[in-house]
């Protein structure tokens, strides 16, 4: 059976016409990188040459970690501002501040879930109300689907799975051009095994979460 | 096993443009590989360390760039592979080899790895290190994806081996840690031993032989143009009368510009990745039937400067422009839909794009910004508090010279610990010319690994000149901020780590330094003693503040968290904690007006230090 499905997943050949721009922001520890990872071995597996572009260093003690998956008739590996078709928010504020990577017709996958920034802890600086952020990213950008992934993480059994919840919900959209299984078939065989079944469970509770109409905060007049 | 290691030929693997160049490395049966860490390029030695664990391939962190490249450059003089790595700065360590070992040159295959940071993500400039190529004389490749990446670094193994010298394979952030699809080869065999036959008259650079080396060098460079002429990384494509120059990862931008401005008959493109020594005939072939040309290059105008000498010689004149107003700028890195605009504007075309939205201007208020912070639990915050505390109690106000590590972030408020940073190393020294200059108390901090890398010398000096300042090593037993890689002092290895540790103490002390003192920074009451006797002290006084990097300790040790804190009710809201120690676990919540200091359990590392100064704050009942 698995075999089988194997072999199916080889014979899929890249649509030539698709280009696909996803940006992904979260703070450091969120577990972006390995998102993306995921996104682009998944993206590979399907026959595509994605190119997921990632940061290191620095800016990972505390700060903003974007990473980007590319795929389709692309060669750059980074995104500009205005061109990213999917923005998977990891903190709230943060979703917000790239909205300037979205366009009109960007679909949206935002964490409702602050992190508060040094600043705004240390009382210099005020963060502003979420329900605000999610109404005004909704307005500008094509589809915003916003929820609390921190808290699907927990009841999923590992608050540090945001990322996979956030994977799933993704999935959930049906706006990739592979499979959730494919998603699920990198999580099985390449990440952890230790993490993986609350990642399974996250992940899951992610694609739930998209079924579900009230996370909706604009739907995508259509997708593709 | 590693990754790198596995998957047959002809398999497709996404590998981060690092990870290529490993995997480009081993199917050249490259049989050395040293480097120091350095963002954008660590994960290449960090991969080649866990590969040499699993196969002959001998790879060492070396102690700073310029050892690691003499490291390499012995071994390939002794006929084994070698591959060296570092980011933009380090070259400027080993520059001084660079230079001569390009006269000296190789038996077997050398490769060196320069990964510049264009828009500094992690560096403390953007400098472009095509111009090394150009200083020493050497070949340089650029390549333009990880595919690539495997591609050169296996060609400039032969290359190098054909010339006789060391071959620059220069990259940038964009490239190095991008993943993209890598088709595998064939992983080649250790090579065995090598052997080193004595050539004096060939290889020790005294002035008679290395006149004659530099016209060797120049006979190489020479071979190596012509290579470049043929080479399959320089590539022409489109057609038209407009034409575009470009390499690295900017020819990547090209190529989704024309295709999204629809100019495939209208522009050719020459794309480099044999940039030095440029092939000459080809750029001019290239450049003959044109009217215009414009050169896409991130930082320096390299190409362009080239290019138009080029077409000068020839008497060509056809404009060739690249950096320039309403052109492309010497700052920060480049992006698609830059590249487009400016090609669009410079052919006299529409890029219709809308302007990105701007999230401020449609929140109506500025953004918090969401600077990076040091961690919960970290031991340099808790020493930087005990000298501020110091020199509060001394009522003296200090001056820090910095270096180069996690602690530079000890820059922001409200620690503010960092007054002047150059480059690795140089806060002992300029703590020396601030120390003569000025009557200031001058404490300089410097981490333990950047302290072997390039700290030695500067103390040896300022006990021999006698100069006057504190040193504080801040030594966390490893180097932190590039991913915990080991170094001589090393007090927590990685699982198999060999290196044998050399005591920092130790060396302090056979330098000649009489007043040193050590610390756990984590006791508070001893550290800010110790500190205040030091800040008191005369001459050249150094403190060790030595406490392993939390987050290494965790990984390493497996360590959890055993005890946690709260802020009670004693509370009375000075926010001494806040304005003096900064830990990203104490938080304000509610307003700023009516706030009330509060410890995020899930953020506390449970170090217990901030319990030791504070009344208020208790651990946290279960």
């Amino acid at each position: 059976m698995n075999l089988s499905f194997t072999e199916n997943r080889k014979q899929k050949t890249e649509n030539p016409n698709i280009r696909l721009r996803i940006f992904l922001t979260g703070v450091g520890g969120q577990g972006t990188l390995l998102a993306s990872r995921v996104l682009g071995e998944a993206a590979l597996e399907a026959g595509f040459s994605p190119l997921v572009s990632e940061t290191h260093g620095m800016a990972q003690r505390g700060g903003i970690v974007v990473s980007s998956v590319v795929l389709g008739e692309v060669k750059s590996p980074i995104i500009s501002p205005g061109e990213a078709d999917v923005l998977l928010g990891f903190e709230a504020l943060e979703a917000f501040r790239a909205l300037n990577y979205c366009h009109a017709r960007s679909l949206v996958i935002a964490n409702t879930a602050a992190i508060a920034p040094y600043p705004v802890a240390t009382g210099q600086a005020q963060y502003p109300p979420v329900d605000r952020l999610m109404e005004l990213l909704g307005e500008h950008v094509g589809g915003l689907l916003a929820f609390d992934a921190g808290e699907r993480a927990r009841a999923a059994g590992s608050a540090l799975a945001v990322n996979m919840v956030l994977l799933g919900a993704l999935a959930g959209t049906a706006s990739l051009p592979f499979s959730q299984e494919d998603l699920l078939h990198i999580l099985r065989t390449r990440t952890n095994p230790k993490f993986l079944e609350a990642n399974l469970h996250a992940f899951q509770a992610g694609v739930d979460a998209a079924q579900e109409s009230c996370n909706w905060v604009r739907r995508p007049a259509s997708w593709h | 096993m590693s990754e790198l290691l596995t998957g047959q030929p002809g398999e497709r693997r996404l590998f981060l443009g690092n990870e290529a160049i490993v995997r480009g490395a081993l199917e050249a049966g490259v049989a050395l590989v040293s480097t120091y860490p350095g963002t954008p390029a660590s994960e290449i030695g960090d991969r080649c360390y866990e590969i040499s664990r699993q196969t002959d391939l001998y790879f060492e962190y070396s102690v700073n760039e310029k050892v690691a490249l003499e490291v390499a450059a012995g071994a390939a003089a002794s006929g084994w592979r070698s591959l060296c790595s570092m980011k933009h700065v380090g070259l400027n360590v080993a520059a001084d080899t660079l230079m001569t070992l390009a006269y000296v040159g190789v038996k077997a295959g050398m490769v060196i790895i320069s990964a510049d940071d264009p828009s500094l993500f992690s560096s403390q400039n953007e400098q472009d290190n095509r111009f090394y190529a150009k200083m020493s004389g050497l070949p340089m490749l650029e390549p333009a994806s990880p595919q690539e990446a495997k591609e050169m670094t296996l060609a400039a193994f032969a290359l190098s081996e054909e010339l006789q010298v060391p071959v620059l394979l220069r990259t940038t952030t964009r490239i190095n840690h991008t993943r993209g699809a890598v088709t595998l080869g064939q992983l080649a065999p250790h090579p065995g031993p090598g052997s080193f036959t004595k050539e004096p008259f060939r290889k020790v650079m005294v002035p008679a032989v290395a006149r004659l080396a530099h016209a060797r060098l120049l006979e190489a460079q020479a071979k190596a143009a012509a290579l470049a002429e043929i080479s399959v990384f320089n590539k022409i494509y489109g057609q038209g009368t407009w034409g575009i120059v470009t390499s690295g990862v900017s020819a990547d931008y090209v190529e989704d510009a024309v295709a999204e401005l629809g100019l495939k008959d209208r522009v050719q493109v020459l794309k480099l990745g044999f940039t030095h020594p440029l092939p000459v005939n080809l750029i001019l072939k290239f450049l003959a039937p044109l009217e215009k040309v414009l050169v896409v290059e991130e930082l320096e105008p390299f190409l362009e400067e080239s290019l138009r000498g080029i077409a000068q010689a020839q008497g060509l004149t056809m404009p060739i422009q690249g950096k320039g107003q309403a052109l492309f700028s010497r700052l920060y890195e480049y992006h698609p839909a830059l590249v487009r605009r400016v090609t669009a504007r410079y052919f006299g075309l529409s890029d219709n794009a809308p302007e990105p939205l701007e999230p401020a201007q449609i929140l109506g208020q500025p953004l918090p910004d969401r600077p990076p912070n040091l961690c919960p639990g970290c031991p340099h915050r808790a020493m930087y508090y005990s000298v501020k505390m110091a020199l509060k109690n001394l009522d003296v106000e200090g001056v820090f010279p910095t270096d180069i590590g996690c602690y530079t972030l000890g820059l922001l408020p409200p620690l503010s610990m960092a007054d002047f940073l150059i480059c690795m190393g140089s806060s002992i020294n300029t703590a020396a010319g601030i120390s003569k200059a000025t009557d200031r108390k001058v404490v300089a901090f410097i981490g333990d690994s950047t302290f072997f890398h390039s700290g030695l010398p500067g103390l040896a000096n300022a006990v021999h000149q006698g100069h006057d300042f504190l040193l504080v090593i801040l030594d966390n037993g490893t180097t932190a901020m590039t991913g915990s890689q080991p170094h001589p002092g090393v007090t927590l290895t990685p699982p198999g780590y060999q290196g044998r540790p050399i005591p920092i103490a130790g060396v302090i002390r056979g330098l000649g330094v009489e007043s040193l003192w050590t610390v756990n920074p984590f006791k508070f009451k001893e550290t800010l003693a110790a500190t205040k006797e030091a800040l008191s002290a005369r001459g050249v006084r150094v403190l060790i503040s030595q406490a392993p990097c939390h987050l290494y300790e965790q990984r390493i040790k497996g360590k959890k968290r055993i005890a946690r804190f709260c802020v009670t009710d004693k509370c009375h809201d000075c926010r001494h904690c806040l304005d003096y120690f900064g830990c990203p676990a104490m938080q304000l919540s509610g307003k700023p007006e009516g706030g009330r200091m509060l410890i995020d359990p899930d953020v506390c590392s449970g170090c217990a230090f901030c319990v030791q100064w504070c009344e208020a704050i208790r651990p946290l009942k279960k």
